[in-house]
């Protein structure tokens, strides 16, 4: 149960500032969604949280992003370690393609940690079914993961995420790839998931963000323009240009 | 007009193959009509008028072996290379890099005379005895690795190849790594693995039919040296289980024979038999490579990810 803070957060790619120092609170138990227009640099908000940015060629970062109190910047932090406990589901889904079903669920697993075969199977069927997948594939946990529809495949995912147990969830855009059938499926599971998680959401997509989250933030060109509860974001915003874009003016 | 062009140089490209192809089999024709298929399991070469015997064995079995010792020395380091040259960032990267590539560039020749006059000396000083003394005495597989140290062998053979066709394999190699999704390693990372464990997770399960392409290109590259594995394999048509004894390859055995090939005999029409014969091996190499390809392709194809477009048809019908 951990609080995700940004504080006074910069992030660069090369040259260019694409983050002019960001502050932004996740709660836990709470689902914080992130919107803005194409390249406002929200992605790389979300990718800051748990030190993926920096897996980008020439990226660079400034400023403190605190996890449950400690900086996962500091010089003493493995970016392993930050990852481990702060999961992240991305725009397109991305099973590893030769594994399983079952393998994709315990991959992250098999990392560092040693498992019986009946713990990793415990451990995949509670991940399967809080990723809400587990009655689709239950019969084929051995078919290739890649053999998934697209709706299953984010869903195998997530539940790839969750299977290492970690403490906030990061998504990315996690259904913006996907039809309304699918995307309608991962927004209920985010309800359920944000019971037991920090659930941190960017997404494009308005009426999503106004649907699931508890609290929005609102990003131009890397800026945090406003940042409060989604309730209020979007009957009363306080800012002109939020108003403009929650109402389709421009983005 | 340019279909037409296309087509006949196309054409032609096949048209010299076969006409390449049929002054081969034309030419060992004669051999081929007096020992029959014996040609191909034969073992003695004897070019002498009145006692003419021409086998073809011992030097499809050292055309094998040395290629074989090639890859087994090359496909690793170059993975490893490969690997290190698009994933590690730092400033070994570029520098390592152009001398991968400059490798490329030395002639075959050069190769040659370094072997014999470096690298063999080293091997059979320090490589070879110590090999002897540690595998060697491994029961069955140790018998690769006994015998004398001195003299050219199939093993020195085979590490000169190594070298030759470490900067294809690398370079193919760099490609099939290169265009592994960013997502599929975001993926692995985002689990919380190490650079190592992603790319053990997401990288090489997703190139490996490609670096099973790279290597048969580099097979295909060893079958046919044949200079720098004349200088040094020794040119003894003998099959035997040691790595450490001279041996021939079928390259390098017609290069170190049609000298004293007269039209007189059979001796020139057996060494174009010998070439029909490296043909039909380098050509069975590359259908057994499309197939491993295939095979190993099939296993990542179908929807890999990304494939959510295709199937919104099917979700929302």
């Amino acid at each position: 149960m951990r609080r995700v803070e940004v504080a006074d957060l910069s992030a660069w790619y090369g040259p260019k500032k694409v983050l002019h120092e960001v502050n932004v609170v996740a709660e836990p138990r709470k689902v914080t969604a992130i919107i803005g227009p194409s390249g406002c640099g929200k992605s790389t908000l979300i990718r800051c949280m748990n030190r993926m940015h920096e897996e980008v060629r020439g990226a660079r970062v400034r400023g403190k992003v605190l996890f449950d109190g400690m900086d996962i910047y500091s010089p003493d932090v493995d970016p392993v370690d930050v990852r481990r406990r702060i999961g992240m589901v991305f725009q397109r889904a991305n099973p590893f393609p030769t594994m399983s079903v079952f393998e994709n669920a315990v991959a992250g697993m098999q990392l560092g940690g040693r498992f019986s075969r009946s713990e990793l199977k415990v451990r995949a069927e509670g991940a399967l079914r809080a990723a809400g997948l587990w009655e689709e594939v239950k019969d084929g946990l051995d078919e290739p993961g890649a053999r998934l529809s697209g709706g299953q495949q984010q869903r195998l995912c997530i539940a790839r995420a969750l299977a290492v147990e970690p403490e906030v969830l990061l998504m990315d855009e996690p259904a913006s790839a996907l039809d309304p059938a699918s995307t309608l499926r991962i927004e209920e599971l985010i309800e359920e998931l944000k019971r037991s998680f920090t659930v941190v959401i960017v997404t494009h997509n308005m009426q999503q963000a106004a649907r699931i989250s508890d609290w929005t933030l609102f990003m131009l060109y890397g800026e945090v323009v406003e940042f409060g509860p989604t309730s209020k974001m979007f009957t009363r915003p306080d800012e002109k240009r939020t108003e403009d874009y929650i109402t389709g003016r421009f983005g | 007009m340019f279909a037409g062009w296309t087509g006949a140089v196309a054409l032609g490209l096949v048209g010299l193959l076969a006409l390449l192809l049929a002054e081969l089999i034309v030419g060992g024709w004669r051999t081929f009509d007096r020992f029959g298929l014996g040609f191909f399991l034969g073992r003695a070469w004897n070019p002498v008028r009145g006692r003419e015997a021409f086998g073809a064995l011992p030097f499809i079995f050292g055309t094998l072996v040395t290629s074989a010792v090639a890859v087994a020395l090359a496909v690793p380091v170059a993975v490893g290379l490969a690997l290190l040259l698009n994933e590690v960032r730092g400033f070994v990267r570029a520098p390592l890099a152009s001398f991968v590539d400059v490798l490329a560039a030395i002639p075959s020749v050069v190769y040659g005379l370094w072997g014999l006059f470096v690298l063999k000396p080293f091997l059979d000083r320090h490589i070879e005895p110590f090999m002897t003394s540690t595998i060697g005495t491994v029961p069955v597989a140790g018998a690769l690795f006994r015998g004398n140290p001195n003299g050219p062998d199939l093993f020195t053979a085979g590490v000169i190849l190594a070298i030759m066709i470490l900067p294809i394999v690398t370079a193919v190699t760099r490609e099939v790594v290169a265009v592994v999704p960013r997502e599929l390693r975001e993926g692995a990372l985002a689990l919380g693995a190490t650079r190592y464990e992603s790319i053990r997770m997401a990288v090489l399960p997703y190139a490996r039919s490609g670096i099973v392409g790279a290597t048969m290109l580099g097979l295909g590259r060893a079958l046919g040296e044949t200079i720098a594995v004349s200088m040094i394999v020794g040119n003894v048509p003998r099959i035997g289980a040691s790595l450490f004894e001279p041996g021939a390859t079928i390259p390098s055995w017609i290069a170190s024979s049609f000298r004293e090939a007269t039209s007189v005999g059979l001796h020139r029409s057996a060494l174009m038999a010998l070439a029909v014969v490296l043909v039909i091996v380098a050509f069975v190499l590359a259908a057994l490579s499309r197939l491993l390809v295939r095979r190993t392709a099939s296993l990542v194809s179908g929807e890999t990810p990304g494939a959510a477009e295709t199937e919104i048809p099917k979700v929302t019908r």
